[in-house]
């Protein structure tokens, strides 16, 4: 049999062109594997090889979404292969978006088998889960050899076209598909049989989940904008220098509250970024780039707006837990209403 | 956080860069960002057009608290 033949697309710190000074690289393409491209290689032995690989920085993935994933789409026109493969790229949001974006990208383009690896809680898992395997990976690369071993795995079956079962058993992120099966029951029997158990308070599962909608109404908008006290919120990780209540620059566990009363622009030096998951360079220089103090102190003087809220609030959204993030957001959210705060900017790195 | 936010009452609108992010979790006020490591900044602008520039952003941002919405909405 011949060669499968591999396109392996990673980000620009897996791919060692460097870190977040190299996150705005443009994707290019090299005629051979790297970094984890190699241990992929290794357990395809004899059966596959990476015929090439694709760098990008997440940075300019992340930004130019559309122009990212077009120009990868060029790079591999009438190249040959077989299977592609993205990441895995455990909980790092940017990368995420990449491996899922530029997976389904190439599925559509090529009808190519596609799969990409990362952790459930990563937003690209979300977006892209319906057209291509998404398989589960754990959240930091400390479990590469592990899911590098599922992908390999899981993309010779696809390449082969061999059957892919449900997604709890193969551990891929749910696409919404309704498949039918034959059961030795019917359905009645086995709805009675649910019913039961449950009657006697025992584990059952059902068939059909039903779907979460975790969404949440929009709050009336502001009437008299001109009088509200609005507030600045970031995950962005803008703190005081010295970082005071010490919050993590990655999987933060805290969120941080600090006066600004007296303080018309955050100044370079006096405040800093914590954030580990972007190039700091900008923020540091100026962190109203991330966090608008100065042009909304600006509105509160031009009478645009009532009052800046007196208290910043930061934390650092870098691969940091949903359950934490929605835990920051009730406790702020709290503090604002018993501070009679009437509208709220957030801003996201 | 941004929903949670909502979610007392409070209307909150997200600057953020990638969009669909932002919707997939589900914020309601959405603001498209400038860039990653610099959602409301640009560091190739002079000091006081970055600062107009923002001030510009914080007025959209500002109209998008002041409106009734029924569902998620992208405010540019």
């Amino acid at each position: 049999m011949n060669k499968i033949k591999y396109v392996h697309y990673l980000n620009q710190f897996y791919g060692q062109i460097g870190g977040e000074d190299k996150a705005d690289q443009t994707p290019f393409i090299v005629p051979n594997s790297v970094g984890p491209g190699k241990e992929i290689e290794k357990l395809l032995g004899d059966e596959g090889e990476i015929v090439a690989t694709i760098i990008c920085g997440d940075t300019y993935y992340g930004d130019n979404l559309q122009e990212a994933t077009d120009t990868i789409i060029g790079l591999l026109k009438g190249l040959d292969f077989d299977c592609f493969i993205a990441g895995p790229a455990f909980n790092a949001g940017r990368y995420g978006m990449a491996c899922g974006s530029i997976s389904e990208a190439v599925y559509k383009n090529f009808n190519k088998p596609a799969v990409t690896s990362m952790y459930h809680e990563n937003p690209g898992s979300e977006i892209f889960n319906k057209e291509i395997y998404i398989l589960k990976s754990g959240k930091s690369a400390v479990s590469m050899r592990k899911d590098i071993d599922k992908l390999v795995n899981f993309s010779k079956r696809l390449v082969r076209d061999e059957y892919i079962g449900f997604p709890d058993e193969e551990e891929y992120i749910p696409q919404g598909r309704r498949i039918n099966v034959q059961m030795e029951k019917t359905g009645a029997v086995r709805a009675v049989d649910m019913l039961i158990k449950k009657i006697k308070g025992m584990d059952f599962e059902t068939e059909l989940p039903m779907p979460v909608f975790d969404r949440v109404r929009p709050a009336k908008g502001l009437e008299t904008i001109s009088k509200c006290t609005i507030a600045l919120v970031t995950s962005g990780g803008i703190v005081p220098q010295g970082n005071p209540d010490k919050i993590e620059s990655a999987n933060a566990s805290k969120f941080g509250k600090y006066n600004i009363d007296n303080v018309n622009d955050f100044i370079e030096n006096e405040y800093i970024t914590v954030h580990g998951g972007y190039d700091p360079v900008y923020a540091l220089k100026d962190p109203d780039r991330v966090l608008p103090l100065d042009a909304l102190k600006q509105l509160e003087l031009d009478g645009f707006i009532g009052k800046v809220f007196k208290y910043f609030y930061s934390t650092v959204g870098n691969t940091t837990a949903v359950s934490s993030a929605k835990r920051f957001g009730e406790e702020i959210g709290q503090d604002l209403r018993n501070n009679n705060v009437d509208g709220v900017i957030l801003t996201s790195t | 956080m941004v929903k949670a936010i909502e979610a007392q009452g409070i209307p909150a609108v997200h600057i953020c860069t990638i969009v669909p992010i932002s919707q997939t979790v589900g914020a309601n006020r959405i603001l498209p960002g400038v860039a990653i490591p610099y959602p409301t900044g640009n560091p190739y602008l002079t000091r006081n057009e970055e600062v107009a520039m923002r001030k510009k952003m914080l007025l959209t941002a500002l109209k998008a608290l002041s409106e009734n919405i029924d569902s998620q909405t992208i405010f540019d």
